[in-house]
């Protein structure tokens, strides 16, 4: 290989004014390739939609709106925000829930109890399977992995009060101590 | 015959590697004093990371007979370093902790090899240009993150931009590298020649996703100190700090989660947590071990000389090391991913300056090799057009108009990704493809010495 550097060395000093290289100085990373073909390739339900609040050069980072049209939370509006990291896919996207919500599978910060978002998560799902999880939790929420502990053990007992509550917080009024804003 | 008073020369043993023939020397090897001449004063190597295997990988190089070494790292010396980054002291009137690890790391081993150059850079790896990386033979690394490792290869194999017809990258591109990785008791080292061996995202699938807890255990049901330190990290700290962010090099942050840990854990009867498993869990820290970092950065320095001066066969390609209990390497040899979207040749494709963004996705659907259609565009960071989904594709649609050749930035030639529904075997399929555009007759100078694509 030596050979080879010894005759760069020369042709660099007599191409140091010679510009004829094309190649761009842009870095571009294969996560970004993938999230991009990801997008493009969504095949969301009418109930899902998708923006990009920092237009369209900041594809790591959107909001999917999701308006369940079944169950508990029929009518109800629900906006998470997801924050993909430079390794997709090989790590997750990070995903929080915008809007307050009284949920067994997500608590008052923001924080979903998805499978896929961590233990579950492979390199071969993609954008489209997380919404469709996330949509998932709402028509089916499940008091068996709870992230809010109250919530769960309400459905698990009495759903019908499970069932007011629900639409009680989603109309923007108090279940228990904590109120909730209104969302449908 | 040598005199055996006679004072030993210095390079007595890289003479012995140098300067005679063998029987498992490279291909391109002509020994002889010009040639360790030449690696003094030719060669110049990019050490990236001046940590556990950065510091050895130096002093290694340097006694190799390296010359021109640059180090960069954005990193300061810590105490917890000190156990096996060796360049760096803590006693007496050597108070290195708290300065740039590139910085003393480059000063010591200057002390005690004379004759050698090391340049440090105190930055971040993506703070540099690409000329920057363009300008070394050989870049060794020593890092410790995938993200990391990614974004070099991403620079090296960026830099294969001339190929020949048969889609061989032009060997003056070509920009070996030479990495380095340990965890514990194991350890890792591979050569990286791109377009050649496999690149690190030829590989990637090789790495076991990370270990991650999922949130309902940690809010309901923990049963190990590890489950009570991250309900600690991730969700107590959320709900006491609202806003305000985590920061792991933040002491009181460590202590805060430490204490709220121990709390969780008196509360359901776990133990096992400490201060120090807490550190671990958070910044994923495992205990590095001084002889792992030995053993893998002395494989990476004998590649490099291997590499350079072709006075042995390389590592073909990858090298495992295993020494908690016993001691095992093994060597494997993978193959490239022929349709890598970052080694890859791509598919070439030359065009006129005056062809629109919205011609150039037409074309894709006729080109034989392609049949693309509904294609996507991406160039390097920017995205030029995108299919779906309509919030996008609206905000895209203006660039339909305007020449290719104005959207890249009016560069002669460049990397190019398009995807979209793909035609193979009569099958649709879903595709993601490397293209190299070549735009004739951009400056008056026109690239003959590769053949049409289509």
């Amino acid at each position: 290989m030596i050979g080879l550097f010894k005759v760069k060395e020369k042709q660099k000093e007599e191409a140091k004014n010679n510009n004829a290289r094309g190649a761009s100085a842009k870095k571009q990373s294969a996560g970004e390739l993938r999230l991009h073909k990801d997008i493009t390739e969504l095949n969301l339900p009418k109930s899902c939609s998708i923006s990009f609040p920092n237009g369209k050069n900041d594809l790591m980072n959107f909001e999917v709106t999701i308006k369940p049209d079944d169950g508990y939370y029929l009518g109800g509006k629900f906006v998470f925000t997801f924050q993909v990291s430079p390794v997709y896919p090989h790590e997750a996207p990070k995903v929080k829930c915008k809007t307050k919500v009284y949920h067994p599978n997500i608590d008052l910060e923001g924080n979903v109890c998805l499978n896929i978002l961590r233990e579950d998560w492979k390199p071969v799902l993609n954008i489209n399977t997380v919404i469709y999880g996330l949509f998932h939790l709402f028509t089916e929420p499940n008091h068996e992995d709870p992230l809010n502990h109250d919530a769960a053990a309400v459905l698990r007992d009495n759903p019908k009060q499970f069932e007011a509550n629900v639409k009680r917080a989603m109309y923007g009024g108090f279940v228990g101590q904590t109120s909730f804003p209104r969302c449908i | 015959m040598a005199d055996l008073e006679a004072p030993q020369s210095k390079t007595r043993d890289l003479d012995k590697l140098l300067l005679r023939a063998g029987n498992l020397v490279g291909p391109d090897f002509y020994p002889g004093a010009e040639l360790r001449d030449d690696i003094r004063d030719y060669v110049r190597i990019l050490v990236v990371g001046a940590g556990g295997l950065g510091c050895e990988l130096l002093k290694d190089l340097a006694l190799s007979g390296f010359r021109n070494l640059d180090v960069i790292d954005m990193d300061r010396i810590e105490v917890t370093n000190l156990n096996r980054q060796f360049l760096f002291r803590q006693i007496l009137l050597l108070e290195d902790v708290g300065k740039p690890k590139a910085e003393v790391a480059a000063k010591r081993v200057m002390e005690r090899v004379s004759g050698v150059e090391i340049v440090p850079h105190f930055s971040r790896i993506e703070d540099k240009e690409l000329d920057f990386y363009n300008d070394f033979n050989i870049i060794a690394l020593g890092l410790d993150s995938i993200e990391a490792r990614r974004y070099i290869n991403g620079v090296a194999c960026g830099f294969l931009v001339e190929y020949d017809e048969d889609d061989t990258p032009r060997r003056e591109t070509i920009k070996p590298m030479v990495d380095g990785g340990t965890e514990g008791f194991k350890g890792h080292a591979r050569v990286i020649v791109p377009g050649v061996t496999p690149c690190f995202e030829c590989t990637i699938w090789l790495f076991p996703p990370q270990v991650k807890f999922p949130l309902c255990t940690l809010a309901e049901t923990p049963r190990n100190a590890a489950h009570c330190i991250e309900y600690a990290h991730l969700i107590k700290w959320h709900e006491v700090h609202g806003g305000k962010s985590f920061d792991p090099d933040e002491p009181e942050h460590m202590k805060w989660v430490y204490d709220e840990a121990i709390k969780r854990a008196e509360l359901f009867g776990i133990p096992g947590v400490t201060y120090s498993l807490t550190q671990g869990v958070v910044k994923n820290i495992i205990p590095a071990i001084a002889s792992t970092n030995a053993i893998i950065s002395a494989a990476c320095a004998l590649e490099t000389l291997k590499i350079v001066s072709g006075c042995s066969k390389t590592l073909a390609n990858y090298l495992t090391y295993n020494g908690g209990e016993g001691l095992h390497t093994k060597v494997t040899e993978f193959v490239r991913d022929q349709d890598c979207l970052v080694c890859g040749p791509g598919i070439l494709i030359e065009l006129d300056t005056s062809i629109t963004l919205q011609k150039f996705i037409d074309m894709l659907e006729e080109h034989p090799k392609l049949l693309l259609s509904k294609a996507s565009v991406k160039h390097g960071k920017d995205s030029l057009y995108m299919q779906a989904p309509p919030v996008l594709e609206e905000m895209h649609r203006p660039n339909l108009s305007k020449p290719l050749y104005d959207l890249m930035g009016r560069v002669q030639k460049d990397t190019v990704h398009v995807f979209g529904t793909g035609l193979k075997n009569e099958e649709k399929h879903s595709s993601l493809t490397k293209l190299r555009v070549v735009f004739k007759g951009a400056d008056g100078v026109t690239d003959m010495d590769t053949a049409i694509g289509a």
